[in-house]
């Protein structure tokens, strides 16, 4: 059995270590946080916010409190507040030690493609070049096709690139890929798949 | 000199004017200048160009200048909340330049501090890169940007008092303090303006020499997604 959004998830919060400082998109990045256990990690909301906490009980939502995807959160005892310049300053300056992204397309050189489908959706890149250029460690979570069956992996990103060579490593729900020189490689395959399924879901180059 | 104004139509009495490139602090709709977009609608301006990171909704933020067709361009990093924007722009109507949002926060803040331009990896090898000028530094690649030198800031601040040093209050600070820096001249509408010398000096957000006018008034302040989760069952 593939992964489900929840195992996904789980698979990237074991990416994280003890003391680091992270950044999680919108989408399944965010249910990373639900799977953390009890390694002190800091998570960075780039709307100017180090330490976010949950969302609010009903009742509780404060205007002035958001995260990136605009959604009310809470504080934690830990938190600091700051600007977006600041925030940004931090990103870019290599602080935070890595980010957890959704992507439309990711190619064998490491690629990304997540913000924009020509004539179809231009919402904006918001913060997501930002990170992908800035962070120390750039991981994907997404599914390994589309929904029409094709391959997100590819030899070359068609749409246009929100970074490029800045990939490190894919979580799907297939498994788990790294970029490395050549192409990608097979780090970690979901129980009940096979290797010729990863293999047959991909289209960029597998290196052994 | 005094810095309090009645209300924001008086606030910008004598600084707004057609074709105006404005700086406007929030992220969303947190922290955005909401009486003074009001007041901007009211006073007719056009062709306004807006350094924003977003736009609002439909009815609320910058969307009410779309509505009434005020502004002419927007220098944004996300705009996916608003079906007017998307309606205006794929017609034709509307200008729209996308700006990662730490580059945008970065040319208000390098503006405001008499930078006119920065070389920044974010962006290589992307459509933002096209026509810029790239310069390697130790063997990695940047693209130069220019720093953003506005007409015109407008912010929201929690408290002021009354010669403009401001406090922001929690994820609301976002854009106000980039913004405010790099307008010529910059408007401050506030929660709350107390006495001077009952801000503590030492947690001033930004100093009042970056404003020159102030405004106090009813925020609204709208929540445009409301997450919450249910309280256990002790």
């Amino acid at each position: 059995m593939p992964w489900d959004r929840n195992q996904m998830a789980a698979r990237a919060a074991q990416e994280l270590e003890d003391g680091m400082y992270v950044n999680l998109g919108i989408g399944i990045p965010t249910l990373v946080a639900n799977y953390v256990g009890d390694k002190d990690i800091t998570l960075q909301s780039e709307n100017g916010m180090l330490g976010m906490g949950p969302f609010p009980f009903e009742g509780e939502e404060d205007a002035d409190l958001i995260n990136a995807g605009k959604q009310t959160i809470t504080e934690l005892s830990r938190t600091s507040y700051f600007d977006s310049a600041t925030s940004f300053a931090m990103i870019r300056g290599g602080k935070i030690a890595a980010a957890v992204l959704g992507a439309m397309e990711v190619d064998e050189e490491g690629d990304l493609a997540n913000w924009m489908i020509p004539g179809v959706l231009v919402k904006g890149m918001g913060g997501a070049m930002d990170l992908v250029a800035g962070v120390g460690r750039v991981i994907v979570v997404m599914d390994h096709t589309n929904k029409h069956g094709k391959s997100k992996l590819l030899k070359k990103c068609t749409l246009p690139l929100t970074g490029k060579k800045v990939v490190n490593r894919i979580i799907t729900n297939l498994g788990v890929l790294d970029v490395v020189e050549g192409g990608l490689k097979i780090i970690e395959i979901a129980e009940g798949v096979t290797e010729d399924e990863i293999r047959a879901a991909t289209e960029a180059n597998i290196v052994n | 000199m005094k810095k309090v104004y009645a209300n924001a139509t008086e606030a910008l009495d004598g600084v707004i004017s057609d074709g105006m490139m404005i700086a406007a602090g929030g992220f969303g709709l947190c922290g955005i200048p909401e009486l003074l977009l009001e007041a901007i609608k009211d006073s007719g301006a056009q062709n306004l160009t807006f350094a924003s990171n977003n736009a609002g909704v439909d009815d609320f933020g910058i969307g009410i200048l779309l509505q009434t067709k005020q502004v002419k361009k927007m220098i944004s990093s996300y705009v996916g909340e608003n079906a007017e924007f998307m309606r205006q722009y794929l017609s034709g109507e509307l200008e729209l330049e996308f700006n990662p949002q730490g580059t945008l926060a970065e040319r208000m803040r390098a503006g405001g501090a008499g930078i006119p331009g920065f070389y920044t990896k974010t962006g290589v090898g992307t459509v933002i890169a096209e026509g810029k000028e790239h310069k390697d530094f130790n063997g990695e690649t940047y693209i130069l940007e220019e720093g953003i030198f506005a007409d015109l800031a407008i912010v929201k601040a929690w408290k002021a008092d009354d010669t403009g040093n401001l406090i922001f209050r929690k994820t609301a600070r976002n854009f106000n303090v980039p913004a405010a820096t790099c307008g010529k001249i910059c408007i401050a509408e506030v929660e709350e303006i107390v006495p001077r010398g009952s801000l503590d000096p030492d947690a001033i957000h930004l100093p009042g020499i970056y404003v020159h006018r102030i405004i106090q008034g009813e925020h609204e302040k709208r929540i445009e997604q409301r997450t919450t989760r249910k309280k256990e069952e002790a």
